[in-house]
Order: structure tokens, then C-alpha cells, then sequence
């Protein structure tokens, strides 16, 4: 391993980064766009769902039970109609997710103590959002029903005085259950595959294509020289982004971060050096930059926007793609930065995270320097 | 001079029974040769030869498929680190990096090849003096022409002063000005001991070189130097006719008695003839009687691509008589 021809390589390649403006872009405007469009643009907390309602009995107690929703943050009542098919319309037109019919009855029945059905018409075209709509629902419901049992209760002489059980939550981690600080730490693996993969993947097919490689490889360097001098400036470009990541996500978004700055560096270092790895196996393979890039968008790109757990929670996955996974080094990246970032695990817990990430790099190391040949053929 | 010198300087090159095969193509089939220190050695053929092909086993890029090359006395097949250190290379494609300066280049070369730092700054000013580039050092490298990247690249690949020097087609697409310019430099490096192994189409440059081999298909079907491949590789003696119309002279010709090879050469024929004495006046009777005028006829000294021409047509012939 000669030192100054690692060096000579790598130089070259930080001269070819700074004067390509379309890799200087991707360096340097990606990771903020990224962090801007998932911080800003996408938010998965459901809040101020659109409600119709249908006040048949028009009591007091049914604008009661309106006043529970209105009051719920989890709803906004848009209008009240006086017919059925106007929900519908309103459903149909996306104007509600839900519409609400009180029956003629309801007051009449809640006075004799007797049950009484609120019907919710629910669109359930997005089966998440049904589904949580409808959980909210049922809690307002139940809240309201519980105060009109106490005090019929005690209106015929009986004590109770609240209900017998209640549960007391407590929202650890993220406690305002805000999904931007869910989402924020796992761009971090997105913009790592960019810079990692996607990038290096080109510049090593560049060469094969332009034919520097042929005149590169016939000097006296060596293979892993070749590697290591042309990851190394990307390596360091990837460390400045993921610095610029962590520090829009904390000082920007406030996002909460109570693990070390350590372990997070080492973290993604490791992750880096997998991405890095990967990229330069796919160019060495490839040898043309559109299918090395395509190649690199598939292998991880979309891995860590689909599969890493970044937006879309591993566990609720079918249990074929949970194990799927396993198999790409996204998932256990975007595990270690929603650890670090919002629980502060102790590093000597996130061994289950960053032993796999360590087998990549052997793995992915082995394979590169062996499928790397200073030959044409 | 270099002719004598093989005999006690030791070969640079060694070439025994080389052979390359891709699938069932024979890109070159069981070469044999030798060139010795300080010679310019010309490997002359047209496209798809097996020039680059031969070139780039003896740089440790491919692998042959049998035989073996020893180059500065190391194996390619089993040694090619050891054979880089100590060879300087031009592949055929302009193959330095476009977006990088004149001085990028040369420094990044000059760390490939370890020059020690001592004696860097010299090595750089050299190279920039003797690629005429002085000046020149921060032009970004794509912007130059032709013939200043020709110069670089050669720059490039003896900085660390290697004692051979491959250079495969290094003045293709290069005006005829700086092809000249870029021979001088390597007539300069051979005398200062470097051996030299150049592959060209260029007929006229094959002149420049000590020796010469000339590959078709795959095959040595001559080896000497210019002269000698032109006083003796011929079989029969060159006339040149001119005469009008040429066309029909050449096609009439190919069924006349006499004649082994007929073929235009700009605006006259040269025809190979056994003996041209006594063919010339049957030859000038024979046309005549066919409608051509011929207005010039005599017997020439064959130029190389004469001497290719013949052989490779007479080879191509053999062959194809072959079931």
C-alpha cells in the first residue's frame, strides 16, 4: 500500500468533484432539500380531519356530544347538513373524511337510560387514516358516554364518581407524538445512499467509459489504492452532510437528540462505509454510468425510503417484507439514528444495530476488492 | 545501430508463442519476437490486427491465453506489478482526465508512478518542456488540440523515465505537423537508451522505426528493417503504370498473363510482375489492346505498403484457398 498513490487518486477526484457541477449539486443541495421536504412537507400526523354532521334530534344533548368532537383536536366540524346523500356528496368530493348522523331519538333515549347508536360514515379509501379516525371516534364517544352514565347515576342516588378504570398514557420518546420527529433522523439514510452509492457508482463507471481506467490500471497502482483513494473524498463529503443533516434536524426542526454526538458519528461512518462499498461493487460491475446509477438507485435509494423503517414502521409490514429487511444496511441505520435521536440508547445496546452494519462492511469489502481486477477483460 | 547492439544489450521485449483468443476469435496467433534496448520497433498493421491487443498483454492488461512475453525481464502473465513499474503507456483512446489542468495530470501521473518528491518539480518541468506545454500548465486538458494532448499523454507516461515505452497508435487523428513533432520526440527518448514499442497505421511513420513487424490478422507475416522489408519481402518486381482510364486498366489486368498483383496507388497502378524487363512491353501491348492508353511506364522501388500490400494479399489469397 503506497501512500502517495492513494493520495495522488484521491486528489484527482476532489479536483473532478469541485469542477463537475451536477456531483457538487448533489452534495451540496440535496441533503438540505431533502431535510427541508420531508421537515416541511410531509406530515403524517393526522389532525383537523373534516367532519359533516347530521343533527336529526337537534337537543341539547346531541350539540353536546358535536361540542365533545369540535372540542377533540382531532377533528374540525366543516358543516351541518339536513340530509343523508349530502354526506355522501361531501364523501364522495373529499370535502369530509367523515360524516356524523345523531338520530331523531337520541335525547328521547338517553333519558330512559337506554342505548343509543351514533352512526359515522367513515372514507375509508386510506385505510390508515380510517382506521385511526375511526379509534378517535369511538374515544370521544366513550368519553361523553361515560360522563352522561355518571350523572344518571347520580341523579338516582347512586356514588360513583368517575368511571372504574381509566388509563393513564404517558408518550415517551417523542412526546408531542409529532411525526416529523419520527421521519427527520431517517433522511439522514437517504441522503447517506445518495452521496454514497449513487455518486460513487458513477465516478467509477466513468472512468471504464471514458477510458481513463485503461491508462489508470496501467500504472503501478494498485486495486485497493484505486478503492480507497476514490471512496475517501466521498466518505468525507458524506460525513460534512450527515453533520449538516444532524444540525438542521436539531437546531431547525428541534428535533430531540439525546444520544452522543459519538455514537452518531460512528454510526454513520459505519453506515457510509457500507453505502460506499456497495456503490463502488456496482460500478466495478456495471461499468456504464446509466446502469450503475440505476442500479445504485434500487439497490439502496429505495431500500431506505421503503424498506428502512423511515417512514413506514417495519413492524406493521407483512411478515415476507419484514424479513426482506434484514438484507438491506438501511434498515439498521435508520434503527440506529431513531435511537440515538429520540430514546438516547446507551451505545453498548445498539450492538443489535451496528454488528450487522460491521458484517456488511466485511462482506461488501470482500467482494468489492475481489470483483476489482486491473485487467480489461 | 540497433540491429548489432541485440546481441549484447539484453532484450527489453521477449515474445514467445504469444496467443489471445477471445471466444473462437484469434485476435493474435503464436507471435514471436524480440527488440532490444534503446530500439525503435514498429508494429505496422491495419484495424483489428491485433496490434492494441498485442500491446496490451505485454502491459500486463490482458491475460494471454497461451505462450509468454517478458518484459524488462519480468513475466506479464505472472508479474504484470513489475512490469508496470517499469514501462510507460499510451493506450490507443486519449485516456487522461479532460476536466483536469495540464499540471493536474502531470502530478497525478507523477504520484501514480511514486516519483520521489526530491525529484518532482524536475521531472514535472521536464515533461512540460519536452511536451512543448510550458505556459500551458493550467489549460484545462479538454480544451487543448490534438496534437498537445498527444504530447501530454507521452508526458504522462515517462515521467518516472521507464525503460520501455508502449505506445499504441499515438498520433492517430493528429494533423501531420505534430506527427511529425511527436516522432522527433521519440527518435530523442530512443537515443537516450529507451526502448521504444509503437503500434501505427501510418505507412510513412513505419519509416521512422528501427524495425518493423508486420501483423494481419493476428499474424507476423514480416519482420525487418524498412529496407530490408522492402528489398526483400517483395516477391517479384514493382512497376508503375500510368494510364487512362485507370479503371478498366486494373480490371483488364487481373485476367493478363504475368501478373501476380495489381493495385492502384493514387493516380497510377503498380503492378507485381516476376520480371519487369520482360513484362513491360507484353504488359503495355496487352493494354493497348484492350483500349488503354498508357502514357508512363517503369520499373519503381517498392515502398512499405508495397511490400504490405503484396503480403497481405498474397496471405489473404492462401487463405482463402484453404477449405
Amino acid at each position: 500500500m503506497s501512500l502517495t498513490r492513494l493520495l495522488a487518486v484521491a486528489r484527482k477526484e476532489v479536483l473532478q468533484i469541485l469542477r463537475d457541477t451536477r456531483s457538487l449539486g448533489i452534495v451540496v443541495v440535496m441533503p438540505v432539500t431533502l431535510m427541508l421536504l420531508f421537515g416541511y412537507g410531509v406530515n403524517i400526523d393526522l389532525k383537523g380531519l373534516p367532519v359533516y354532521v347530521y343533527d336529526q334530534d337537534g337537543s341539547q344533548q346531541s350539540q353536546d356530544l358535536l361540542k365533545h368532537f369540535q372540542a377533540s383536536p382531532y377533528f374540525h366540524i366543516v358543516r351541518a347538513v339536513d340530509n343523508v346523500p349530502a354526506i355522501a356528496h361531501a364523501l364522495d368530493a373529499s370535502q369530509a373524511k367523515m360524516g356524523l348522523v345523531i338520530p331523531w331519538n337520541f335525547s328521547q333515549r338517553l333519558s330512559q337510560g337506554g342505548p343509543v347508536e351514533v352512526q359515522a360514515l367513515v372514507d375509508a379509501s386510506d385505510d390508515n387514516t380510517a382506521n385511526v379516525l375511526m379509534g378517535y371516534a369511538q374515544g370521544v364517544v366513550q368519553g361523553y358516554s361515560t360522563g352522561v352514565q355518571i350523572s344518571w347515576m347520580r341523579s338516582h342516588g347512586l356514588s360513583l364518581q368517575a368511571a372504574p378504570i381509566n388509563i393513564a398514557t404517558r408518550t415517551w420518546y417523542n412526546e408531542d407524538l409529532e411525526s416529523r420527529a419520527f421521519i427527520i433522523p431517517g433522511v439522514l439514510a437517504l441522503v447517506m445512499s445518495v452521496i454514497g452509492a449513487f455518486l460513487t457508482s458513477l465516478t467509477i463507471a466513468r472512468e471504464w467509459e471514458r477510458g481513463s481506467m485503461e491508462q489508470l490500471i496501467s500504472t503501478p497502482i494498485t486495486a485497493m489504492e484505486i478503492m480507497l483513494g476514490k471512496l475517501a473524498p466521498y466518505f468525507v463529503l458524506g460525513m460534512i452532510d450527515v453533520a449538516v443533516c444532524a444540525v438542521l434536524a436539531i437546531a431547525w426542526f428541534h428535533v430531540p437528540f439525546r444520544g452522543s454526538y459519538l455514537t452518531l458519528t460512528v454510526s454513520s461512518a459505519l453506515f457510509l462505509v457500507v453505502v460506499l462499498l456497495l456503490g463502488f461493487f456496482i460500478s466495478v460491475a456495471a461499468k456504464n454510468q446509466l446502469a450503475a446509477s440505476q442500479a445504485a438507485l434500487i439497490i439502496t435509494f429505495l431500500p431506505a425510503f421503503l424498506l428502512s423503517g423511515f417512514l413506514f414502521s417495519i413492524d406493521q409490514m407483512p411478515i415476507v417484507l419484514q424479513w426482506i429487511t434484514y438484507i438491506f444496511p438501511a434498515r439498521y441505520y435508520v434503527a440506529l439514528l431513531k435511537k440515538i435521536f429520540l430514546k438516547g440508547t446507551p451505545a453498548a445496546m445498539l450492538g443489535v444495530d451496528l454488528l450487522p452494519l460491521a458484517g456488511f462492511t466485511v462482506v461488501l469489502a470482500l467482494v468489492a476488492t475481489r470483483s476489482f481486477h486491473k485487467r480489461l477483460e | 545501430m540497433p540491429e548489432q547492439a541485440s546481441a549484447v544489450v539484453p532484450n527489453s521485449v521477449v515474445v514467445e508463442n504469444l496467443v489471445k483468443r477471445f471466444g473462437d476469435f484469434v485476435a493474435v496467433d503464436r507471435l514471436n519476437l524480440a527488440v532490444s534496448k534503446g530500439e525503435v520497433f514498429g508494429f505496422l498493421g491495419p484495424n483489428g490486427a491485433g496490434k492494441s491487443t498485442t500491446i496490451r498483454m505485454l502491459c500486463g492488461l490482458l491475460r494471454p491465453t497461451s505462450g509468454s512475453a517478458q518484459v524488462a525481464g519480468f513475466d506479464v502473465g505472472h508479474n504484470p506489478e513489475a512490469v508496470r513499474q517499469n514501462i510507460g503507456y499510451m493506450s490507443q483512446k486519449f485516456s487522461l482526465y479532460n476536466d483536469l489542468k495540464v499540471i493536474e495530470n502531470l502530478r497525478l501521473f507523477a504520484g501514480l508512478y511514486s516519483v520521489p518528491s526530491a525529484k518532482l518539480k524536475d521531472r514535472i518541468e521536464w515533461a512540460l518542456e519536452m511536451a512543448n506545454l510550458k505556459g500551458q500548465e493550467n489549460l484545462i486538458t479538454g480544451t487543448l488540440p490534438g496534437g498537445w494532448k498527444q504530447r501530454l499523454a507521452l508526458g504522462c507516461a515517462v515521467l518516472h523515465q521507464p525503460a520501455i515505452l508502449f505506445l499504441d497508435e499515438p498520433t492517430s487523428g493528429v494533423d501531420p505537423i505534430s506527427r511529425r513533432q511527436f516522432w522527433d520526440l521519440i527518435q530523442h527518448m530512443a537515443e537516450e537508451g529507451v526502448t521504444v514499442f509503437v503500434t501505427t497505421h501510418y505507412m510513412e511513420e513505419a519509416e521512422y522505426c528501427n524495425r518493423l513487424a508486420l501483423i494481419f490478422r493476428g499474424k507476423m507475416v514480416a519482420l525487418g528493417t524498412p529496407s530490408a522489408l522492402k528489398r526483400d519481402s517483395m516477391t517479384g518486381e514493382l512497376l508503375l503504370i500510368e494510364c487512362d482510364p485507370l479503371g478498366e486498366a486494373v480490371e483488364a489486368l487481373q485476367s493478363a498473363p504475368d501478373i501476380i498483383d495489381a493495385a492502384v496507388f493514387g493516380n497510377a497502378l503498380h503492378l507485381v510482375v516476376e520480371d519487369a524487363a520482360a513484362a513491360e512491353p507484353r504488359i503495355r501491348k496487352f493494354l493497348e489492346a484492350k483500349g488503354v492508353t498508357v502514357s508512363h511506364i517503369e520499373k519503381i522501388r517498392p515502398t512499405l505498403e508495397d511490400v504490405f500490400v503484396s503480403l497481405t494479399t498474397t496471405r489473404g489469397a492462401a487463405e482463402e484457398r484453404k477449405p
